[in-house]
């Protein structure tokens, strides 16, 4: 996958990530001492999605912001471009910043509820120096073409309340898209969304992969999910990652028992049982 | 036996400009039988959570139910006065909500939050609610029960939290369990198991369900009979495989379309709905799916459909399956 063309685009090496234990705690998902990120090491190579998948807790979401750079590893290290984000000097920091993007699940709490959606959009072309002031209301219309949205003024300045949830994580993602990263970490991107409207928002990360060539890393709990979209899948419990494989081979022969669980949970949810295996619903089990 | 809920043509409204009120529920139909399991499936704005708020007399100001009745366990929920609304929460119903960690209270003990509703409607004596909290804990699936009773609900995991507001629901034995969006803050893996914990429950306790959720699959996992709502109203009932077997309205279709399966290996386009759920109130007088339906002809975009019944119980609010209009002058 891309690995003739260059370093990944980032890497993470044998990465540990402890948080101080908080006192008392018997209850909590981490026993006392565990550290958050056990030697986890991860590649994301240029183009290609690959899915994080794991129950709550298990590190996944630790290990994105570690990968970003906004947590710092207590052991090992995490490259861009194969150079370890301690040793980037100002100008990489600033490329790493436009070149990796992130989007959260909920696009409520990553929007600023004060700014248009213009704004919004205009912020990284202004902090990146990427357009002048004057082109910026354009640039923003072709980003929300970009994510399907309609590229009209009406839309630019609205404010996000006045969006729907899909809507609004398409602006998020079309923010995203603004500095024209190299690669996406997108943390549980749909779980907020409607049924009917998670299929337009994925879809359009589809395009956006094929079209521009963008990496993406699809954090998610539900197999589902990363069996449609992802290439290859990476498999975390207890803050390691335990499996990892292009994901048509982990889906058909699961190695360890965290990565059957997923699976077994995603079947179970989505397979209704049959009459013969159905529990005696009372009189309404004659309504067929 | 009467129904243990009976909704029927639920209008729930806010005050909107000038003197006007706003319906955000409007059309809303649901029963749910004595023992019976029925999934009530919408997506956001579609009404599911004022419903359940209306069961219990709990819509919040300002806004208020403006028709409709809403009967459970007997009780006239809408002219009840709030002794009666009282005996109802938690004593012939319980309430079981998204998100765990807003329902707890944060500086009260499990023990405590989980037996207040029996302390309420049972008047248990402190020695006998001592007993009852680590078998309640127990009964909903957690370990080591008499510790857990004096721990605090920041030092639970979110899975571990849902299942204290369940014990807490049910604590006072109540007939009905009304649970809206239980797993939808979980993963895979747990929301299996609260799904199978209250299969359990259903069971052993002889429970009438209520199970309400955005996601299709998880409520055919459960449900005996499905209740389907877009926009503020019910569009579609039926018995669970009826329904997913062949389902009715054009709305419960492209929801069945849009469940995903584990199966691909990458890169795979999802199906897709067209256009956005409509915000709630603004739906207009015609049939409120149409905008979006890909069989929608001339009379969807000039009249709204009567909730129908038809065989077997099962109740459809479309123009193709049936030809029953509502009467205008609504809302």
């Amino acid at each position: 996958m891309g690995k003739a063309d260059g370093p990944p685009i980032l890497a993470a090496r044998h990465v540990v990530r402890r948080y101080p234990a908080r006192g008392g705690v018997r209850w909590g998902r981490e026993r006392e001492g565990a550290p958050a990120l056990d030697g986890v090491s991860l590649e994301l190579w240029p183009g290609e999605i690959l899915g994080l998948i794991g129950r709550s807790g298990s590190g996944k979401s630790t290990l994105a912001r570690v990968l970003l750079g906004l947590e710092t590893p207590d052991e090992g290290e995490v490259t861009f471009d194969g150079r370890p984000l301690g040793s980037l000097s100002d100008p990489e920091q600033r490329r790493l910043r436009r070149e990796v993007q992130v989007v959260f699940q909920d696009p409520h709490a990553s929007l600023d509820p004060r700014q248009s959606v213009g704004g919004i959009l205009a912020e990284p072309l202004a902090v990146h120096r990427l357009v002048p002031r004057g082109e910026r209301r354009s640039r923003g219309k072709l980003l929300l073409g970009e994510v399907g949205l309609p590229t009209d003024d009406e839309v630019l300045d609205r404010l996000p309340r006045a969006l729907s949830g899909g809507e609004r994580q398409r602006v998020a993602l079309a923010r995203a898209l603004a500095s024209g990263p190299r690669a996406l970490i997108l943390d549980e991107p749909v779980s907020a969304l409607d049924v009917s409207v998670r299929g337009q928002v994925l879809n359009v990360l589809l395009d956006l992969c094929e079209r521009a060539g963008l990496a993406m890393l699809l954090i998610a709990h539900d197999m589902r999910l990363v069996a449609r979209l992802c290439g290859r899948v990476a498999v975390m419990a207890a803050g390691r990652v335990v499996e990892e494989g292009p994901t048509r081979g982990v889906l058909e022969s699961p190695a360890h028992s965290a990565t059957l669980e997923l699976l077994e949970a995603a079947r179970w949810l989505s397979e209704p049982p049959r009459a013969e295996t159905a529990r005696s619903p009372g009189e309404h089990s004659a309504d067929r | 036996m009467p129904p243990i809920v009976q909704v029927s043509d639920l209008a729930v409204a806010f005050p909107g400009a000038g003197d006007g009120w706003r319906r955000v529920v409007d059309g809303v139909s649901l029963t749910v039988e004595e023992g019976e399991v029925v999934g009530l499936v919408g997506e956001s704005g579609c009404g599911k959570t004022l419903t359940a708020l209306a069961l219990f007399g709990l819509v919040p100001e300002p806004s208020r139910v403006v028709a409709g009745t809403v009967r459970v366990g007997g009780e006239d929920v809408l002219a009840a006065d709030e002794k009666r609304l009282s005996a109802l929460r938690g004593g012939v119903a319980g309430l079981v909500f998204q998100e765990p960690a807003q329902a707890l209270n944060p500086v009260r003990s499990i023990g405590f939050q989980v037996s207040e509703a029996a302390r309420l409607h049972l008047k248990l004596p402190g020695e006998r609610t001592d007993e009852l909290v680590p078998k309640l804990l127990a009964e909903v699936g957690l370990e080591d029960p008499a510790a857990l009773a004096r721990a605090y609900p920041h030092q639970l995991s979110g899975g571990q939290r849902q299942r204290v507001l369940l014990a807490s629901a049910l604590s006072a034995n109540p007939r009905l369990l009304v649970a809206d969006e239980p797993t939808s803050a979980l993963d895979t893996v747990s929301q299996q198991h609260m799904v199978e914990l209250l299969e359990k429950l259903r069971e052993r306790r002889q429970l009438s369900v209520l199970f309400i959720s955005h996601d299709l699959a998880l409520v055919g996992r459960l449900a005996d009979r499905v209740t389907v709502l877009y926009a503020g109203e019910t569009v579609e009932v039926a018995a669970r495989e009826a329904l997913l077997d062949d389902p009715r309205h054009p709305y419960t279709r492209a929801l069945m379309q849009s469940q995903l399966r584990v199966e691909g290996g990458g890169s795979q386009r999802l199906p897709t709905v067209p256009g956005t759920v409509p915000r709630a109130g603004e739906w207009g007088r015609a049939c409120r799916f149409a905008p979006r339906c890909p069989v929608a002809f001339e009379r969807c975009r000039a009249a709204r459909p009567a909730l129908t019944g038809l065989e077997n119980g099962r109740q459809v609010r479309c123009f193709l399956a049936s030809d029953a209009e509502e009467p205008d002058g609504k809302g």
